[in-house]
């Protein structure tokens, strides 16, 4: 029998000045000719924004591929590391500037974490149309600049969240 | 902007701070023995648990999706020498003088659901001073805050999945969820696994808080045995002559799904 996992806890409230980092947020660099911007914001089950979520993406390259490279907390500008983390603002809203994800179902994983969320939650979005029937509601809305993906804890337009079959 | 749905009748508002701790406390007890007559064990954190105030409308309704983890998720991301400086492991050193307080080491292993060490892998914590105050500017506690002391530290673990940090005992500290609401004394850790589906956020406590049993967050694991586990215990053998006194915490993330690679083992 596996051994028990350790529970999980709520992020808390006062993650800001220990989580997010300078350039958490940027994969790539605004300036590069094929960077796109993943957006969105989060909502409570009153349909309030969440101003203190923290949201993580990890996800493949243009090519497919499973970026396995160090350099996600201190970035250098070229290496595309797939790991991004952004803090909501006072509006609930969170961004990354990072590239396409390729294979042949792009979608970015995201873990999201806030106050009163008292463990993580894991859910995908999917590019346009790559998102299979059941999980269709994951789905990226496309924009001038790239993908809105709002993500709804509770109520109205719940986000689908995902587990994961154990063997 | 408000919606109004049908969970607006269930909004009880974190910041009336109306309840005392006697009504959270028989809130608490009641999902307890409920969960005690169910007799079906719950090895994993509640999402649902109105004592926690702030969770009432940060809770999803529905059960997750189960889906088989594909690419992306069946890896995690890679942190190394690059992204963590060694001395970022002990937070006493990050300013001129001592940090006021209890200096202690925080060790232990992290594995995987199989047993297997997580290698090489980001450990981050943050916590509250000595006075149970962090320096985030939200926290309104009117405790000192100390000019030596940040709160934040970071590490990777090494091929035996060991962590390890320097830090000082923080104190526990009130908040808004009631009335004279107060967290026992903890450790905010993050953690990676082997897997993206392995991604932990949790809270290390000390053994013998007095608190324990006030405080909705460390209950919303409501098996004994399951909330017992973010318990660390003293180890002399990690205890320092005339230096730091020592705990240890052991962490187990989630079964793995990848099939093990030679160089994983190696
Ligand atoms: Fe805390």
């Amino acid at each position: 029998m596996s051994p028990t996992p350790t529970p999980g806890q709520t992020v808390g409230p006062f993650f800001h000045y220990a989580l997010p980092y300078a350039g958490g947020a940027e994969l790539v660099p605004q300036t590069r000719a094929d960077a796109i911007r993943l957006h969105g914001r989060v909502y409570d089950g009153a349909g309030d924004p969440v101003p203190d979520a923290l949201v993580e993406i990890w996800q493949t390259g243009p090519d497919g591929a499973v970026p396995q490279v160090a350099g996600s907390l201190r970035r250098d500008g070229y290496t595309f590391t797939g790991f991004g983390r952004a803090e909501t603002d006072r509006t609930g809203h969170y961004q990354f500037t990072t590239l396409r994800p390729g294979g042949a179902t792009p979608y970015f994983a995201v873990a999201v974490f806030a106050r009163g969320l008292l463990d993580r939650l894991l859910t995908r979005a999917y590019l346009p149309g790559a998102a299979p029937t059941h999980l269709a509601s994951l789905e990226a809305v496309p924009d001038d600049r790239g993908f809105v993906f709002d993500i709804r804890l509770q109520g109205e337009g719940e986000t689908v969240f995902l587990s994961y079959a154990q063997d | 902007m408000h919606r109004l749905g049908p969970y607006r009748h269930r909004v009880t508002s974190s910041d009336s701070a109306a309840s005392t701790q006697a009504e959270i406390s028989a809130e608490i007890e009641a999902i307890s023995k409920e969960y005690d007559a169910a007799g079906v064990t719950e090895t994993a954190t509640r999402l649902d648990y109105p004592p926690y105030r702030s969770s009432i409308l940060r809770h999803p309704t529905k059960a997750p999706q189960q889906v088989d983890p594909e690419d992306i998720e069946l890896w995690a991301p890679v942190f190394g020498e690059r992204d963590v400086d060694l001395l970022e492991s002990d937070l006493t050193i990050q300013h001129q003088g001592e940090p006021v307080g209890e200096r202690i080491v925080l060790t232990g292993r992290v594995t995987d659901g199989e047993g297997r060490p997580v290698r090489r892998q980001l450990v981050e914590i943050w916590q509250a001073n000595a006075g149970g105050r962090y320096i985030h500017q939200r926290d309104q506690h009117p405790a000192a805050l100390d000019p030596n002391f940040t709160g934040m530290g970071r590490c990777l673990t090494d091929d035996d999945g060991t962590y390890r940090f320097t830090t000082i005992k923080p104190g526990p500290y009130p908040w808004k969820n009631h009335h004279n609401a107060w967290r026992p004394a903890h450790v905010h850790f993050s953690l990676f696994g082997r897997e993206f589906t392995q991604r932990l956020v949790t809270q290390m406590y000390f053994p013998g808080d007095p608190l324990f049993a006030l405080d909705p967050i460390y209950q919303a694991i409501v098996d004994p045995a399951a909330r017992a586990r973010l318990v660390a215990t003293y180890d002399h053998d990690v205890t320092t002559h005339e230096w730091a006194t020592g705990y240890r915490w052991d962490i187990v993330l989630s079964g793995s799904h990848r099939t093990v690679f030679e160089e994983d083992e190696q």
